[in-house]
Parts: C-alpha cells; structure tokens; sequence
C-alpha cells in the first residue's frame, strides 16, 4: 500500500489501480542487457512522490529473488530495476520457464503487493532529455563568460587608462571568443538552417549581431580603440540562452509528465501454436490468422474475432461507455478494448499495422498536422521584427556612410543598433509569461504541454465536451441503496467481491463486512452474472434477469435507462440494484462559469440519445450531438473551425482522441485513456471539471500580459534604437537598456501570479483534498495521476 | 598594474573551477533527479520498524 494514499483514493479505485500492471513477458520484452548476466529494465511508477516511497521502493524490491538493485528517479517517475539473468544470457529468446521468468513474476506481483501500478514506458521516449543538457550547459558557459568580461567591461568604463584598457580588452576578447563558439552555436545552428531554407527567423538577428559585434570589438581592441562590444555580445546570449532554457524546461516538464503515463496497448500477445504450445510473442509478429488467448484483464492486442469462449469486455475505446457489452463466439474484438470476465481465444483478423488502434492513430496524425499550421506569436513577431531590425541596421550603415564616408564609424554604430535592438526582451516576454502561467496552472492541478497551447485556449470561443468520463465519472455508481433491503444489499455485495465486472465493483464497495463469504461456492459466469451456493444448498445469483431469474424476466430488462442487477434467490426474485452515472465534480459550476466567460457549450457523446438529453438538461446545455463516432467527433470539430470557430475539445476516452487532437485546442482529465492524455494540450489531475474555465482566465491572462510584454519591448526599441542610429550609444548604454528592458519584461511577467493567486477554484479545490503543506498539494497532483 | 597581472588569472581561474564543477557535476547525473535528491537526504538510513 502506498504511503500516502491513504484517504485520497476510495478502496475501490485503489482495487482498480493494483490490478493493472506490465506481466513478466511485456517487462521481458523491454529490458536490456547490462553485460554480465544482468538486465535493466526502467518502469513508470506515477505512484511514487515522496521520500517514504522512494525508500519503500529501493529497499522492498531488492528483496524479490534475483533482483539486484533498484534505483526510483523522483522527477520522472521512473525505476530503473536490475535483475540476474542466469538462464537466458545472451540469447534474444522469448523466456520460457528459464530463472528470469521467476525473477519477472515475483518483481511485477512485488509492484502490485507495494500498491505502486508500474508501467512500461511507451515507445520512443526513452531517456534524459540531451537537448535540455546542451541548452543547460551552453547558459552555464555563457554566464561564466558575460561575468567576467562585465567585470572587466565596468573597470573599462569607470576610466581605465590606455594600456589597461587594451590589455582588458584582449582578455575579454580571449574569454569571449570560445563562449561565443560554444554558447551561441545554438542560434548559430538554428539561424543557419533558416537562411539555407530561404527565410529569416529570430535568430539571425541574434547571430548577426553577436559575431558582427565580436568582429568589431576585435578589430576596436587591434587598432587600440576606445569602445568595444564584447560584453554585449556575451551578455545577450546569455539573457536569451535563459528564455530558452525556460521555454525548454516548461515544454518538456509537462511533456514528460503526460508521457509517463502512456501505456495502451499490450506488448505482445500469449499465441497457440496448432500444435498447442504456446508462445508470447511481440506485436509485430502477430500475423493475421494467429489464435490469440486472453486472459481476464488483458486488453487485446490486435483485432479480432472471438473463437471459442464468452466474456464482458469494455468497448470505451470504441463508443466511450464504460458499461461493458457481452460477447461470444463470432464477436468481432477490435484492438485495445478491454476484456473484463472471461477467458477468450481470438483469431488475428489484422496485424497490428492494420488494426483498429493504428487507425486511431492514423486519424490523429491527420488532425496533427492540420493544427502545426498555427503559428506561436513569438513566430509571428519575429517574422515581423527580424526584418526590420536588419534594415535599420543596413540603413544606419548606410546613412552614416554617405553623412561622414568613415566605414568604421558608420559600422560601429550599424552593430550598436543590431545589439541595442536585438530581441531579448522579445526572447524572455513570452517564454517567462508561459512558464510563469505554466507553474499557476500546475499548483491548480492542470499540466500545459506547450506553450502554444495556452495562446490557442486563450483565443477559444466554442467548448466541446464528451460526456462519459468527462461531464460524468464514467463509474457507475449504486443509486437506490438507500430503497433496497439492507440484508440483501449485504448479500449482493459480498457476492459481488469475486467479480471484476463494473458493477460488481461499485455494488462490493458497499460491503460493510469486508470479506468474502467463506463457505460459499461461487461460480461466475461471463457475460450472465454470478452464482453463489450457500453451504445450506441456497443458490444466489446475482447477474442479468434473464440469468437471475431462469428465464423469467417478468418485464424488468426493459427499464433501459439505468443500468440494473437482480439478486435471486433459487431462482426466485429478491432485489433490484439500480446503477447509473454521477456528474464529475464542478461541472455544473464550470458550465456556468464558460458562459459567465461568453463561450458556447456543446456535448458530443458516443453514447444513446436519452441518457444525453437527460444531461443536457441537467446542465442546462442547449445543444448536444448523440451517438457519434470518433470519425463523426472529427467532422463535427471541423465543421465547427470551417464555421470559423475555434472550438476546445475536453475529452477523455481514446474515442476522442482524434477529436482532441482535431481541436483547436483540447484537455483531458488526468483519468483519461492514455492516448486520450497524449492527444491533450491539458490535462488536468484534480477531480473538479472547475479547471476548464480557470485554465481558460489563466491562459487570457497569460496573452494579455505577453501582449503588455511586447508593447513594453516595442516602447523600449522606440527610445533606444534612434539613440543608437543617431550613434549616441556608447558600449555602456548598450548594455545597460539591453538589461533593463529584460529585467522589466521578467518583472511584468511576475505579475501573473500575483493575480491569479485569489482564484476561488484554486483554494477550494487545494485545501479540499490536502492540508496547507505546498509539498502535500504536489503529493496529491501526482497521486491523482495515477487514478 | 602589477597586481593585476596575478589578480586577473587568479580570479578567472576560480570563475573556471565552478564552471567545470558544474559541468562535470552535470555530466555525472547529480540533476536528474532534484525533487528525488531533495527528498533522499531526509533518509538517515537507519533501521527503522518495518512498515506496512
């Protein structure tokens, strides 16, 4: 059990977590060899976020036979484990009864004794972030550099005589030049590749004015000149190194934390050779025609058919419900659904390429791309900004050539200008604001994925949400315990323990007893219900009517609405268990709340006309669209931009998932499918649907202080570049409006959280679930995550 | 003057070592893990009673 969890997670949810997790053939699959008999195998727990955790984990997992050691890596969730590998070294094999097998068992039941789910990592996002370290390391570079040559610099400038001023000068000179090479290679690089594709971004500028300036400096210090430029040039790059880095950071904190929590489709799947052995092989090698076999809470692999066997499966991944249908021999499974009772052989009808969830994928890649064409008002400024700043340069040139013929004169103040005007205000004022926002929103439970995202949910005018799972739990959840007979509530319930159904589940978490009961015999059939004999000989069953009831059904299958379970007892009528869906929390509040912001809400659900109706109006939400396809949320979602809408999509299921992506902009709650949280701009951890709108104020917010930011910086560039064109800028007054104007745009920027800090949501929905403790606030952010 | 000529060495020899103690801390991992780090150091280590 985890430490911390204790209180935050009701003990059915907590049921739920502990049964998922990666078998000893998924982690096989993804381990590798460390040479020496040893492999290494690296698992997301989300689990883990705090010191007793990470002591659990480090001490308790070492102490399953045959693994080594293991490390937990706080910041990404992660465990790197270690284990022996004495049957199967050297050999790629699939393990078949060899000592790592055992090894791999006791590790994953170890996982799920501890109450910590881990998953394997989804493909492709595999270790630390190497652009982050260069980025890292090219600001540390760049600091050392603008500190000393400023230190220098200020000892020119407070009147050093001739000599020192030259000998100071070639030691900046010497201090500047391997900086320059190292730290600005990054625009260096960046501007390169925009110049070969034929156009100017924002770091021409930049890398113009950072080795023009060190060009002219040198050629200042050889001629024993007065004025040279190199702790501009040094200093620049480190300001705006500094934008990036956070722009960096921002982007890939929230990233990375969406992505840890990837995990959908099966590695590999058990196949029955036509001898009847059986193999585990990965889903690349699973062909059409191959029988499959499906334990109880597998998802399948790859599409199928049902060849023998008969089960409940969860079908959110195609239509969004969390009611599960029945299926038998003949049933068509498509790839990620999720079989719930009983054991299924499958026939293969498509390779894993082909299947259902690689169509979905498909589907979002289309929509993706569809969406890169929006641009980042930081492109767009620099679109603007690049040429300008270059012509004003060319035209000081210029200017100063044709007034006074002196070249060197007229060059000096032409990189005056290039410096005075570079763009680092410009680099920090968006790049502070989001990561500013970025942190707000996160303290509130929502993680941004870009920065994009919070410019395109500023501009958002249309509000789209699927229903289950979204505007409701997407649990079901008992409503009439308080009109049916106690004692037969107890007996469905301790029946219901044995069951992994749905329903089972929201009827056992109404057990007050705790455990099962003993002497009976329970028999569950899949698809039907579950039989309990007493050791009287009573036969319970708990199920269908039709199951329940032997066939006599007596007209109760036909209350359609809400999900129902007969108790019986030999055969005879007991009780009846009314299930429905609740409404997530804050949802009412939220819907209000859009339309207090003037924005137009909708429901686009996949589930039946009635039960859509009927939350519509609960809400108080004029339009809505039933039983919709993801095809058909897509089409939806770009009629709604044809229309010259820019609609956000809050959805949860893999079903919207390509409709997340579709959208202008989109969120997902943190109890998403996974792919649905990857194709989320936001995904928000804490329960309340409240996010929405605040993540909306917030993002406003955000925009209007990056518009103030830019105004600020296009104010500055009116004072000081006809200062620098009319060539009164010495080295001195460079330096000190270059920093200014950065320090000033950081400054406004800080604004945003002192602003948003009055929030109601973000105290009501923090001091709700956890004490005063800021750490406890994140324990609980990341608790959720895992839910 | 004079001074200058073993001051500005001496002080860009310093400023050198905690760039490359960064570097090589960088390098060698110690900020893969802050909030980890953070925590661990609450951790003496001891024989504590088994939890559960």
């Amino acid at each position: 059990m985890s430490c911390c969890a204790a209180g935050t997670e009701s003990a059915a949810e907590l049921e739920a977590l502990k049964s998922e997790g990666p078998s000893a053939e998924e982690i096989w699959l993804s381990s590798r060899p460390l040479g020496d008999g040893m492999r290494q195998v690296d698992l997301i727990v989300p689990g883990v976020h705090c010191g007793a955790c990470i002591a659990l984990l480090e001490r308790e997992l070492p102490r399953t036979p045959g693994v080594d050691h293991a490390r937990v890596n706080l910041s990404t969730r992660r465990v790197s484990v270690v284990f022996e590998n004495k049957a199967g070294a050297g050999s790629a094999a699939p393990i078949s009864g060899s000592h790592a097998e055992t090894v791999l068992t006791a590790l994953a039941e170890k996982f799920k004794a501890l109450g910590y789910p881990a998953h394997l990592p989804g493909g492709g996002e595999e270790g630390a972030d190497p652009a982050f370290r260069e980025l890292l390391k090219a600001l540390a570079v760049a600091g050392f550099a603008s500190m000393n040559v400023m230190l220098l610099s200020v000892s020119v400038w407070s009147g050093a005589d001739d000599t020192t001023r030259d000998l100071f000068h070639w030691i900046s000179a010497l201090i500047a030049a391997p900086a320059l090479a190292y730290s600005g290679r990054i625009f260096f690089r960046s501007a390169w590749d925009a110049l070969s594709h034929g156009h100017a971004n924002m770091d021409v500028p930049i890398s113009l004015g950072v080795i023009l300036a060190y060009a002219m400096s040198l050629y200042e210090t050889i001629t024993h000149g007065e004025h040279a430029y190199f702790d501009a040039s040094v200093t620049l790059l480190f300001f705006l190194l500094a934008g990036r880095t956070l722009d960096h950071m921002m982007r890939e904190k929230a990233r990375s934390a969406v992505r840890n929590l990837v995990r959908l489709s099966p590695r590999g799947a058990m196949v029955i050779r036509d001898d009847g052995s059986r193999d585990y092989l990965a889903l690349d090698e699973i062909e059409p025609g191959m029988r499959l076999a499906i334990a109880p809470g597998d998802r399948i692999p790859v599409d199928g058919r049902v060849v023998s066997g008969r089960s409940d499966m969860d079908f959110a991944v195609v239509n969004g419900e969390s009611a599960p249908l029945p299926v038998e021999t003949g049933s068509l499974t498509p790839a990620g659904t999720l079989n719930l009772t009983g054991s299924l052989v499958l026939e293969a009808t498509k390779s894993a390429r082909n299947s259902f969830l690689a169509e979905m994928v498909s589907m979002m890649e289309a929509a993706e791309s569809g969406r890169a064409g929006y641009r980042r008002i930081a492109d767009r400024a620099s679109a603007i900004y690049a040429p300008v700043v270059h012509l004003l340069a060319l035209g000081t040139f210029a200017g100063w050539m044709m007034a006074t013929g002196d070249w060197r004169m007229a060059m000096m103040t032409a990189v005056a200008v290039l410096i005075i005007t570079c763009p680092c205000a410009l680099g920090l004022a968006v790049p502070v604001v989001q990561v500013v926002a970025a942190g707000r929103l996160f303290e509130n439970g929502i993680m941004v994925k870009d920065g994009s995202a919070m410019e395109r949910l500023a501009q958002t005018d249309h509000v789209v949400f699927d229903k289950t799972g979204t505007l409701t739990r997407g649990r079901p959840q008992l409503v009439n315990a308080a009109a049916v007979a106690p004692e037969n509530l107890a007996i469905a319930a301790r029946i219901a323990r044995a069951s992994r159904h749905p329903l089972s589940q929201a009827l056992a978490s109404h057990d007050t007893a705790g455990e099962l009961m003993p002497d009976f015999d329970i028999i569950e059939t899949p698809g039907e219900g579950v039989e309990a004999i007493s050791p009287e000989g009573e036969v319970y069953r708990l199920g269908r009517a039709m199951f329940a009831l032997d066939g006599h059904n007596q007209g109760l299958d036909q209350a359609a609405d809400a999900s129902q379970v007969i108790l019986s007892k030999n055969g005879v009528f007991m009780d009846v268990f009314l299930f429905s869906d609740q409404l997530r929390r804050g949802a009412i509040q939220a819907v209000a709340r859009l339309a207090a912001l003037g924005l137009d809400a909708e429901i686009l659900s996949g589930d039946r006309e009635a039960p859509v109706r009927a939350l519509a109006g609960e809400l108080g939400l004029a339009s809505y669209v039933a039983g919709v396809r993801p095809r058909g949320k897509v089409d939806r979602l770009k009629a709604l931009a044809e229309a010259g809408g820019k609609p956000l999509m809050v959805g949860d299921g893999l079903n919207d998932a390509p409709a997340l992506s579709a959208a202008h902009v989109s969120m997902a709650p943190a109890s998403a499918a996974d792919v649905g949280r990857m194709a989320a701009d936001f995904v928000f951890l804490h329960d309340s649907l409240e996010a929405v709108p605040l993540a909306i104020e917030v993002s406003r917010k955000a925009g209007s202080l990056i518009r103030q930011n830019f105004a600020l910086a296009i104010l500055y560039n009116c004072i000081a570049v006809p200062a620098a064109v009319l060539g009164h800028a010495t080295p001195l007054i460079a330096a000190l409006a270059m920093s200014s104007s950065s320090v000033i745009v950081v400054l406004n920027s800080l604004r945003l959280r002192r602003k948003t800090r009055i929030e109601h949501f973000a105290r009501g929905a923090v001091s709700r679930i956890t004490p005063a403790l800021p750490g406890e606030a994140r324990a609980e952010s990341s608790l959720r995550t895992s839910a | 003057m004079n001074t200058l000529i073993f001051l500005i060495p001496i002080a860009l020899l310093l400023g050198a070592l905690g760039l490359a103690a960064f570097l090589w801390s960088m390098k060698s991992g110690q900020y893969d893990d802050l909030e980890g780090a953070a925590w661990r150091i609450l951790d003496d280590g001891d024989d504590k009673p088994e939890q559960d």
